[in-house]
């Protein structure tokens, strides 16, 4: 017990003082840390929207929007390369109902090269061996293509990413603070920005997919149709609110002539009579299309088409080169902007739905910091004056265990960047008074075998010995659920296992073997017969 | 220096007599938790039933009447409010509308500007929207996670222990967290996703309590092999009561410094804890321990599985100190 080599004192200090310097940076203002040289650790832990104020909101892709999505895309890939291959195939009756893309082929002796065909269409999904897309024959002369779940699992995470990315710049454009993005589970997104009061603009946003899209308006259709809805072959039906020629609805080409991926900037600018419009720069393929398209359409009207809703139709007065464009429609400043800035940060491969928000005001946030603060003193001091009370020089002892512990877990939480919340609160009083009690069993177990007539070094000796069992069962019991918790729980459940676990880790190793290393130093110096315990 | 003794030494109080009406009681509190449960229900925060939830913070007092009555008026769906803290705060609960997330965000800038109308001091501190679909698997992850933890809990008890301890210290677990889920169907206090973090912490500071008094009966049983059951675990739960009390005593000091100057946000979440810290110091000692008893632990097939004691030789001098034998 008394044998304490020197390595062992020092290697147990030095990794505490590692543990307290990381805690440091926290407990600083931000501007101080800052100004810390290189190589001094300036890591803070953070804290939750819950305790410092802030938004939290949840988004969640539309993923039988993406599904839709991809059936128009196959659609069409199959109308022109059923065409354009050799021998041409003649297909018709295509459809897309029921998730499914099916068609008929007309000639039954060409089935199998329509198949083979329709199977070069499909693409493996990464090393699992399967397709995307399932080809099947229905009737002897239809055939059938269903996309297979690992790849809408596959398109869902391409478009997830890609979803992120926009997200981030999006929310960068706003200038917020160090905002929060990140993509949990399949298909959402957790976006959380601390200090913003009112998410308002924030959701408008995320809101837009902000698909941009030209398409010539269909002069030849009857408005009587476009009223009902229907529109001639090749054409579509779209909403258009501030349609001069009233109606809200406009008839345009299927097939876009231009599409806002060749979009490279988008700014806000005054038409002639003062109203915001957004004028947009297309790159130098992009421009050159435009450039033909209005060339060969002077005279006719175009659509611009922005998440299938038409902002504006002009009329193409003369060929516009150079790439430059204007949209006008129903803009104030305000919307203008967020419309630049969606129009910017490219357009969102699904939309995203808000599915769960959370605003917490920032006076609620420093209320309870203060008064979390105040009450974590007043309870840390309650209990140093107890143990202190009761176990005397042992008391002292285990108050700088846990003491130390404190700001160690704190270390670490700042090492790894975790953030605290309340939740996490109660994983630290748990933690700590797991600490607390891990001293008290020492302590109980010294008293009861120095009742038993020991002397002070076999009862300090045998007290380690048998309570670290109890401890190590209770802490490893208490270690296994906060992993449990930690791999399938979610929000507040992780948040607290997190600091639970860390807080199991670092409370064992102060309230056993930092305390031991203590009471080894004081025996061997004072060498005491009799223990006040 | 005399030092602070709140439990004597060598206590030794017939925990084990006491078992049949403990039991009677321990069941008793249960079936009461459950038919309030059952009955009254919990107050389910839009955490896990969905919604909006607006927190007004006025610079006085407000009349709740009056103010349910400026909501109501914009015919929002059924409103509650209940007084958060002080009177000067109310929390305003609102079903979520039907329609998309622009409907809920129309709701709340809505009654907010109402609100606002009537009482220009009025701050919004806190604003929750929920769609049901999150409500849902919130409530089922936080379910599911709580079980499983309790499983794996009970799983290693019964490795490192016995089954019997495994079995004894899941349905202590259970019976803890009925219990605080009874007192919050009782006091109607909101249960939300907080809470679930409270009750972790029950079941882990319950789960602690349960090892030490196990593991002790467990050194016990290897010690004094000719002992009878029934005193061995009054033995255990006598010698680790000087333990069980401090360690109680501080985390109720600890916790009633927070419930007294945490302030508002963490109300709910410490008294759940204060509350469950006496359940599972209960439970521990008569729960669990009893339960043994019932359970029929053998000590043949301890003895069988015992690991080496770490001391055996200090071990075996004590088998003469034993001060508890009533065959004696």
């Amino acid at each position: 017990m008394l044998d304490f080599p020197r390595w062992k004192i020092w290697s147990i200090c030095l990794t505490l003082l590692v543990g307290v310097l990381f805690a440091i940076p926290s407990f600083l203002p931000e501007a101080t840390v800052a100004k810390f040289p290189p190589g001094v650790p300036s890591a803070r832990f953070n804290l939750g929207l819950d305790l410092s104020g802030g938004s939290h909101i949840l988004l969640e892709a539309a993923t039988d929007d993406l599904e839709k999505q991809q059936l128009a895309k196959m659609e069409e890939t199959v109308r022109t390369e059923m065409r354009r291959g050799d021998p041409q195939v003649n297909i018709g009756d295509i459809s897309t109902t029921g998730n499914r893309l099916s068609f008929f082929v007309r000639d039954v002796t060409q089935l199998d090269a329509a198949v083979d065909r329709a199977r070069t269409l499909t693409s493996a999904v990464g090393v699992t061996g399967k397709r995307d897309w399932d080809v099947a024959v229905v009737d002897s002369t239809r055939i059938v293509m269903t996309p297979t779940k690992a790849g809408l699992a596959y398109a869902t995470d391409e478009a997830m990413k890609v979803a992120v990315e926009v997200v981030r710049k999006r929310i960068d454009e706003l200038g917020t603070r160090e905002p929060t993005i990140i993509r949990q589970g399949d298909d959402r997104i957790v976006v959380q920005v601390p200090g913003l009061q009112n998410p308002a603009a924030l959701k408008a946003l995320l809101g837009k997919t902000a698909k941009l899209e030209f398409k010539l308006v269909d002069l030849t259709a009857d408005p009587a149709q476009i009223a009902q809805g229907r529109a001639p072959i090749g054409s579509q039906v779209l909403p258009y609110l501030d349609n001069p020629a009233g109606g809200q609805r406009i008839a345009v080409q299927r097939r876009a002539i231009l599409s806002g991926d060749e979009l490279i900037d988008a700014q806000v600018a005054r038409d002639q009579d003062g109203r915001p419009v957004v004028s947009i720069t297309f790159n130098s393929a992009g421009g050159r299309k435009f450039a033909r398209v209005t060339q060969e359409n002077v005279g006719k009207p175009f659509a611009m088409i922005l998440d299938n809703q038409v902002l504006s139709a002009p009329n193409i007065n003369e060929p516009i080169l150079g790439g430059k464009a204007q949209i006008s429609g129903n803009f104030n400043a305000e919307s203008a902007n967020a419309l630049a800035i969606s129009l910017r940060s490219g357009k969102l491969p699904v939309a995203l739905k808000v599915i769960e928000e959370r605003t917490v005001g920032p006076d609620l946030g420093a209320d309870s910091i203060r008064s979390g603060a105040i009450a974590a003193i007043i309870a840390t001091v309650a209990v140093i004056a107890f143990m202190i009370a009761t176990y005397g020089r042992f008391g002292v002892y285990a108050t700088l265990a846990v003491v130390i512990n404190i700001f160690v877990i704190l270390g670490v939480m700042a090492i790894i960047n975790a953030t605290l919340t309340l939740p996490g609160i109660a994983g630290f009083v748990l933690t700590i008074g797991a600490a607390v009690d891990a001293n008290v069993l020492i302590n109980e177990r010294i008293r009861e075998e120095q009742r038993r007539g020991r002397n002070v070094i076999q009862s300090v000796e045998l007290g380690y010995k048998e309570a670290s069992r109890t401890i190590f069962d209770a802490n490893v019991t208490n270690l296994i659920a906060a992993i449990i918790m930690i791999v399938f729980g979610s929000g507040p459940v992780k948040g607290f296992a997190v600091v639970l676990t860390i807080g199991i880790a670092t409370s064992v190793f102060t309230a056993v073997h930092f305390t031991r290393m203590l009471v080894a130093l004081w025996l061997r110096k004072q060498r005491p017969t009799h223990l006040n315990i | 220096m005399r030092l602070l003794r709140i439990v004597p030494d060598n206590t030794n109080i017939g925990f084990v007599r006491l078992r049949f009406v403990a039991f009677a009681f321990t069941i008793l509190l249960t079936l009461a938790s459950i038919t309030l449960i059952a009955t009254r229900g919990l107050n389910l925060g839009v955490d896990f039933v969905g919604g909006l939830m607006i927190e007004a913070g006025f610079s006085q007092p407000v009349q709740l009447d009056e103010l349910r009555e400026t909501v109501s008026g914009l015919n929002v769906g059924e409103i509650s409010l209940q007084q958060f803290g002080g009177p000067n705060n109310v929390a305003i609960r609102l079903p979520l509308p039907p329609g998309d997330e622009t409907a809920a965000q129309t709701v709340v800038k809505r009654v907010q500007a109402t609100i606002a109308q009537k009482h220009p001091d009025v701050v919004f501190r806190r604003v929750d929207t929920v769609s049901g679909k999150v409500s849902g698997e919130l409530i089922r992850n936080g379910i599911f996670a709580v079980l499983l933890a309790i499983a794996g809990i009970a799983v290693f008890t019964w490795a490192r222990f016995e089954w019997h301890f495994g079995v004894s210290t899941l349905v202590a677990l259970f019976h803890d967290v009925i219990v605080t889920l009874g007192f919050f169907a009782l006091t109607r206090l909101e249960f939300d996703l907080n809470v679930v973090a409270a009750i972790l912490t029950i079941v882990g500071y319950s789960l602690n309590d349960k090892i030490v008094i196990d593991d002790r009966i467990r050194e016990n049983l290897r010690k004094y092999r000719q002992m009878e059951i029934g005193a061995l675990i009054d033995l255990s739960v006598n010698e680790t009561l000087p333990r069980t009390v401090m360690t109680t005593m501080s985390m109720v000091l600890a916790l009633g410094s927070l419930l007294i100057f945490g302030g508002e946000v963490i109300r709910g979440f410490t008294s759940a804890m204060l509350l469950g810290i006496v359940i599972g110091t209960y439970s521990s000692i008569y729960v669990s321990s009893s339960l043994l008893i019932a359970l029929g632990i053998d000590r043949s097939t301890l003895a069988k599985r015992a690991t080496p004691s770490l001391t055996p030789e200090i071990n075996a001098e004590r088998v003469t100190r034993r001060r508890d034998d009533p065959k004696a």
